[in-house]
């Protein structure tokens, strides 16, 4: 049987700012239909992964393959199977909700933008939304226009930063079982960085923790907590926080 | 294909979503143009009563000068504010992880400030003709390269102005309205070059501008269309795109590699 070719491979990624390295020699990878957390507390990398992953910054050695090809080498036919959301980034606020969803399907190639902007707002129960001003909506709705967005193409991976940071319980409880859904129906691979254990508990099936630019462990979330004598993910973070975990690890 | 139909079309389409949402955004291209108009042309008018008729063309110097300008200058904008939209409104990474090649980014502030010039140069060429008599159609078939070579040159200032801002963020963004201002002086809008110091003629032969607002002066005294000032405009129109081109991508690269870009979107 031919090896599965992985989704998503981070290769030995080193990204240096000045005196600061920020990954060091950062490998891992996603396999198709896999949702694979990035976790780790602030200053482990997280955010410069995601961006090497997404080709806004380029590394200093070490290659980004996603669908076995480099990123740098076939960027835009990446792209147009890829997506990406953020609580960190909007939409055009001054545009109204199918305004900036159309601007995106043109701009992702969609066959019928029409047709898909509704699919995805009756999926994301924000088809009242439509005609809002994408500058005025609250938080939760905000996020789920933006996951309208990130799902428009259809990608094959998708890739979130902190997608639930500032919603409530409720409505991040139903972008996680979204994902859920999605990941299981359409096979979507999903890398998802988040501060939330919760989060990261119900998405992902495996993770990855970094800690100073590298990879501190890799594997389920039970694995990796238990391997570090910690009875929760949460407690893992906080001792890696702490400068507790670590030790271990080096021990 | 050098540029992606969908994606350059999508990009323009985002603007005239705005456009046509906001009309008031509108004013912009027109208020200022309009209120420059009316100080020009009414101070020309009065420069001329004092004159008592010794510089009859004086007016039409002025106006054409001062509608030319704006040709360039909102060509500049329409490619330096497009990138700033972006900016202030947090949107610029969707469109960097988007399948958007450069090129295609550029092209479409580049038709952005197509879009600019065009609202404004009607605007200005109606007033001008109905306060001042004034036509713009007195360039005939000339006026095209003259408008050409403006917007040519304006694209390259916009795309000098968008690097800068990329690689010193937010902070910078006042050169989006100033860059087009330092070249200005030197630029011989709205005196000729030869009013010049001498060292600092060459300097100004060396804009493209200056090449077209020399021809426009030589139009509105009478001469025929200065083709060959409009030849030599286009040349150094390519020279300035092949440096703009080459210093855009430059602080592409440096803004990837420092990861300014991020943090310029971001901030």
């Amino acid at each position: 049987m031919p090896p599965v070719i992985p989704i998503l491979e981070a290769d030995c990624l080193v990204k240096v700012f000045g005196d600061l390295t920020a990954l060091d020699g950062l490998s891992f990878a996603v396999a198709p239909g896999e949702s694979l957390g990035l976790l780790g507390v602030n200053g482990a990398g997280k955010t410069t992964a995601m961006n090497l992953l997404l080709g806004l910054t380029t590394p200093t050695t070490g290659v980004v393959r996603i669908f076995g090809k480099d990123l740098w080498r076939h960027r835009i036919e990446i792209l147009r199977q890829i997506n990406f959301s953020s609580a960190y980034t909007s939409l055009p606020s001054n545009l109204l909700v199918w305004q900036n969803l159309t601007v995106f399907a043109k701009l992702y190639g969609v066959a019928s933008p029409k047709q898909r902007i509704e699919e995805l707002l009756e999926l994301l129960d924000i088809t009242h939304l439509r005609k809002s001003v994408t500058g005025k909506l609250s938080a939760g709705e905000s996020t789920r226009v933006n996951m309208a967005k990130a799902l428009l193409n259809e990608p094959r991976l998708l890739l979130l930063d902190e997608p639930t940071a500032s919603l409530d319980p409720d409505i991040a409880d139903r972008v996680r079982k979204l994902l859920r859904r999605l990941q299981k129906e359409r096979g979507l691979s999903i890398l998802y960085t988040s501060h939330n254990m919760r989060d990261i508990e119900e998405v992902c099936d495996r993770l990855v923790f970094l800690h100073g630019g590298k990879v501190l462990a890799e594997g389920t979330p039970g694995d990796i907590y238990e391997r570090f004598n910690r009875t929760s993910l949460e407690d893992l973070f906080i001792g890696v926080a702490r400068g507790e975990v670590e030790a271990i690890g080096l021990k | 294909m050098p540029f992606s139909f969908n994606s350059v079309s999508a990009l323009v389409l985002r603007y005239v979503f705005l456009y046509t949402r906001h009309p008031v955004r509108l004013v912009e291209l027109v208020f200022w143009p309009l209120v420059d108009l009316l100080v020009w042309g009414f101070l020309t008018i009065y420069l001329q009563r004092q004159a008592a008729g010794v510089f009859p063309t004086t007016m039409t110097f002025l106006l054409g000068g001062m509608i030319l300008w704006d040709v360039l200058f909102r060509s500049q904008q329409g490619v330096a504010i497009s990138f700033l939209e972006d900016v202030w409104t947090r949107n610029l990474l969707n469109v960097f992880v988007a399948p958007v090649r450069t090129v295609d980014y550029v092209a479409a502030t580049c038709l952005v400030g197509v879009l600019r010039v065009g609202v404004t140069l009607v605007v200005l060429a109606v007033v001008a003709a109905v306060a001042y008599g004034f036509k713009l159609t007195a360039f005939g078939i000339g006026l095209l390269p003259f408008l050409a070579n403006l917007m040519l040159f304006g694209w390259f200032l916009g795309m000098v102005s968008t690097a800068l801002i990329m690689r010193w963020g937010q902070a910078a963004e006042s050169l989006a309205w100033a860059i087009p201002f330092f070249i200005q002086p030197l630029a011989a809008v709205f005196y000729p070059v030869s009013v010049l110091p001498g060292w600092l003629q060459p300097i100004a032969n060396a804009l493209p501008c200056t090449a077209v607002f020399e021809g426009m002066r030589a139009v509105l005294a009478g001469q025929h269309a200065p083709w060959g000032l409009m030849r030599h405009a286009l040349l150094l129109n390519l020279a300035w795109g092949a440096v703009a081109g080459l210093f855009f991508a430059a602080n592409l690269r440096y803004v990837r590699k420092t990861g300014l870009l991020v943090k310029v979107a971001t901030q």
